[in-house]
């Protein structure tokens, strides 16, 4: 039995510790926004926030996570959530949106770091999330335009 | 599949009437006729289905009370209005762009707008644009569906001016719509809800007026959004990874390790040891682990004991197909694909020929959301879920697999994470799998199964491997006098249903589109083609054949502007008769690229177009090098003339994916297989582009009257020819493969 915080509540999980975190939070927990992309930590789509750090959950074993407050695209409520994701719609960053949720955690993730990312910053943070439709264009204007709102 | 087919082609391809009489499909070819008569599918653009009547079984339940004049709209007195999309979302927008059709001839307020993924039901949702199949590809969701949803729109828009003028009493021409809302004289206002029940009541018009484009409110605005970006920007868009049902189990397939490769036995009992697994069951693809979930299943599947017999495993080497390719270019012959009596004569004048071969790797389509699809069993149906792009296929596919007729297997479509063509195909593969799967395990419980990145990734279904070899001959003018030119490869339609339509005297279209036919005047050709066979399956990548044949083309027309010392944009304006389309997006390009521009040291620019899936594009690139002699693509200007921009900013959007999804490509995109075994199975070697990668894209859009063309593909082919191009500039040299990874570039 493994325990942890999920998007602030407590969860008691009944699995094998090597189990990834992705397929706890999908399959036993029923969160689906967190998504699956290659499983060898090289997409980012499962990206969740880890003590407030982003990681990809599809390389981190259950075990990893007891005690931890781990937080997914369903949870987010910061300041700098609520930005990104503002900008992100009204942008229409997305295409088929399947890489999004890790695009959003990471870009989150960041702008909570640094209310003021550079462009070098940026490629820093996200790197690790491929986006296959190439919505990158976008998805570098909507972190400018969520930073611009936050520090306005 | 970028092409007009006719439904009788498709129909061959179909069941006789004879075979089917066993009941497996259902669907056969005399009824598909039928059906397509009745319908009128072939006419659609003329007479769209709107004005025909529909059973509302065929659509699914209609509330009473409910607007539903046709099968596109649906107007519920809550003031809902419901589009029913017929189209696949994979990412390119289709549902904003069918529903912005439909909300601007309905006058509808966007924010009221509803979507939903129609049934699958040829006769009611056909694309004539693939013969009346169900189905989208080819970039033919906008142009086909054009006048048909301005037409349903129209139709439903004037039966709830009628309503309301019967209501009100007032002439229909006294009223406005404006948003949903419609507005008589004395300040009466009703909306599309409040009108609803009565306009059902209101024979559907014959003829409708559509509206003057000058008219239009959301047609051609940037304003207009897309509807899908709140779900996909909070994770609650349902994908068919994400499908709950009850009881729904998760299922990995161990599949062959080699293209060819058979399954001689395997041993269970170590997986079906693994907690959590439910069922281990072979099926036609291989052997099946079912669980409550991905990670046992998994785990499931390591644990299986397998014994293949790989020795019909091929093809032994994507190095040695390279090779043969390149002898049987050499060697010459093929079916003609064009042919001028006096070229060996021209040839002979001409005062200098230039020569070049081109390779061109296997490409996967790495789509984000890797393959998988839902299959339930129940009570004498079949129900699935997945990302069916083309419904015709998979639904009679599906029924055959589940031994059921095709009324007792409902499709639910889903939005998918990408496809760029994978999810299209004649074997309908995620389809079948998963209800082979579903039929194993013999209990009505839902099954996913789902395949991982490796599974999707070295699965085949590729772009094919291809070689070109071209020689030109220039006249002492510097002008082309003689064209010859032989590609040889895998061809895409041999295998598929579409191989009548798209296969003439041995020649498939779609290997050599954008060689033959082009826009260029070719003088003197002699085209030739050769199709060997791999065991490999071949598929439709993005663009299709303009993924080799623009590059080609766009290359040597470079080359061959060097040669003779000429502007390339010159040299091709020269090329170009009775094309003002093609010739305006090069201008246009060129010209917002500051083509004329001198450039900082140790950049280049590059130009190439392509005419593909009815639109023209054309791409300036500007390019440099790292330190380490690798092309760094700075920034990409684009014009695009696709005819009337119905979402500017989704055209945008679509060029600016195509540059990033061409580049990945042209960078790194190559499977190489061994013995019958893709080398490349992830993103760790199957390598993408990232956003540090990424250029700045700026993209201009030709304004136009003409009826509307694809973005989703025109976006691909000229990038990668314009970034060889500014870095043959750049360095001197000519890529002659790809991709570029393979080169080591050196400034001149
Ligand atoms: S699924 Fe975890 S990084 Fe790709
Ligand atoms: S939006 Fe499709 S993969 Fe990013």
């Amino acid at each position: 039995m493994v325990t942890f915080k999920l998007n602030g509540e407590t969860r008691e999980v009944d699995a094998d510790p090597n189990t990834p975190l992705l397929w706890i939070i999908r399959d036993d927990l029923g969160l689906t926004g967190t998504k699956y992309g290659c499983g060898i930590a090289q997409c980012g789509a499962c990206t969740v926030h880890f003590e407030g750090a982003p990681v990809r959950s599809c390389s981190l074993p259950l075990a990893a996570a007891a005690g931890k407050n781990i937080t997914t695209i369903e949870g987010l409520q910061s300041k700098a959530a609520q930005a990104v994701q503002k900008a992100w719609i009204s942008m229409d960053v997305v295409q088929c949106g399947y890489c999004q949720s890790g695009q959003i955690m990471s870009a989150v993730a960041l702008l909570e770091q640094n209310a003021r990312p550079s462009d070098a910053d940026i490629d820093g943070a996200m790197a690790g999330n491929i986006c296959r439709c190439a919505t990158y264009q976008r998805i570098r204007a909507a972190i400018h335009a969520a930073s611009a709102e936050l520090t306005a | 599949m970028m092409h007009m087919l006719d439904s009788a082609s498709l129909a061959e391809w179909l069941p006789d009437d004879t075979d089917a009489a066993d009941g497996a499909t259902g669907f056969t070819r005399r009824g598909f006729l039928k059906s397509a008569a009745a319908a009128g599918f072939v006419l659609a653009v003329q007479l769209p289905l709107a004005r025909k009547a529909f059973a509302a079984a065929d659509v699914g339940i209609v509330p009473p009370g409910d607007f539903a004049p046709n099968a596109f709209i649906r107007i519920a007195p809550d003031n809902t209005v419901l589009f029913v999309i017929k189209h696949f979302e994979m990412g390119q927008g289709a549902t904003t762009g069918l529903a912005t059709i439909l909300a601007e001839e309905l006058d509808a307020d966007w924010s009221q707008v509803r979507t939903e993924y129609a049934p699958a039901n040829a006769a009611l949702y056909g694309n004539p644009m693939v013969g009346g199949a169900q189905g989208t590809g080819g970039s033919t969701a906008i142009a086909n569906s054009w006048m048909q949803m301005r037409e349903a729109g129209a139709t439903a828009r004037a039966m709830l001016v009628a309503a309301a003028a019967q209501r009100w009493k007032v002439p229909a021409d006294k009223l406005t719509v404006s948003k949903g809302v419609i507005s008589g004289p004395g300040g009466k206002k009703a909306s599309f809800g409040e009108l609803a029940d009565a306009a059902a009541k209101l024979p559907v018009p014959t003829e409708v007026a559509l509206k003057d484009p000058k008219d239009f409110v959301l047609v051609g605005k940037t304003a207009t959004r897309r509807l899908d970006s709140k779900a996909k920007s909070t994770g609650t868009a349902m994908f068919t990874i994400d499908v709950k049902l009850p009881g729904l189990l998760t299922a990995v397939i161990a599949r062959p390790p080699a293209f060819g490769a058979r399954l001689k036995s395997f041993d269970a009992k170590a997986a079906k040891a693994v907690k959590g697994v439910t069922d281990v069951v072979e099926v036609p693809e291989g052997v099946a682990v079912v669980a409550t979930g991905m990670w046992p299943a998994m785990q499931g599947r390591k644990a299986l004991k397998l014994d293949w017999d790989l020795s019909e495993a091929g093809p032994k080497s994507t190095e040695a197909m390279f090779a043969d390719y390149k002898a049987l270019a050499a060697k010459g012959g093929g079916v003609t694909v064009q042919r001028a009596d006096d070229h060996a004569a021209q040839m002979k004048k001409a005062a200098k020929t230039i020569e070049a071969v081109y390779e061109f790797p296997y490409l996967a389509h790495a789509a984000m959301e890797p393959m998988n699809c839902v299959a339930w069993l129940h009570d004498g149906v079949l129900e699935t879920w997945g990302g069916h792009q083309f419904p015709t296929f998979d639904h009679m596919l599906a029924a055959k697999a589940a031994d059921l007729p095709m009324d007792k297997v409902t499709l639910h479509t889903l939005i998918s994470g990408g496809s760029f063509g994978r999810r299209a195909n004649s074997w309908s593969d995620f389809t079948v799998e998963a209800v082979h799967v579903a039929k194993a395990i013999k209990r009505p419980v839902p099954v996913r199964v789902q395949q991982t990145r490796e599974d999707d990734m070295r699965g085949g279904l590729y772009r094919p491997q291809y070689v070109h070899a071209v020689k030109v001959g220039l006249g002492a003018d510097q002008r082309p006098l003689a064209w010859q030119h032989t590609i040889v490869g895998q061809s895409i339609i041999a295998p598929t249903p579409l191989a009548g339509a798209l296969i003439k005297d041995g020649v498939d279209e779609t290997t050599v589109e954008g060689v033959w036919p082009t826009p260029y005047t070719l003088p003197s050709p002699d085209i030739t083609l050769q199709s060997p066979t791999q065991a490999v399956r071949p598929l439709w990548w993005r663009s299709v054949g303009n993924t080799h044949t623009g590059f080609v083309m766009e290359t040597m027309m470079d080359e061959l502007a060097a040669a003779a010392g000429q502007d390339p944009l010159a040299f091709r304006l020269a090329m170009l008769k009775d094309q003002p389309r093609f010739a305006g997006v090069l201008k246009l390009a060129a010209e917002k690229a500051g083509w004329d521009q001198p450039l900082a040291k140790g950049k280049a620019r590059g130009i190439a177009a392509q005419f593909s899936f009815h639109s023209y594009v054309a791409q300036v690139a500007e390019v440099s090098l790292t330190a380490d002699g690798r092309p760094k693509v700075e920034r990409v200007v684009v014009a695009v003339d696709c005819g009337v921009p119905v979402n500017p900013d989704q055209i945008v959007a679509q060029m600016e994916g195509g540059v990033g999804f061409a580049l990945a490509a042209a960078l790194y995109g190559e499977i190489e297989i061994e013995n019958g075994t893709p080398k490349q199975g992830n993103f760790d070697s199957y390598r993408v582009l990232r956003i540090n990668e990424m250029p700045k894209v700026e993209v201009h859009i030709v304004a136009s009257g003409e009826a509307p063309t694809g973005v989703g593909e025109p976006g691909v082919p000229p990038l990668a020819p314009a970034v060889a191009n500014a870095l043959a500039k750049l360095t001197g040299q000519r890529v002659r493969r790809l991709p570029l990874s393979r080169t080591t570039f050196r400034l001149t």
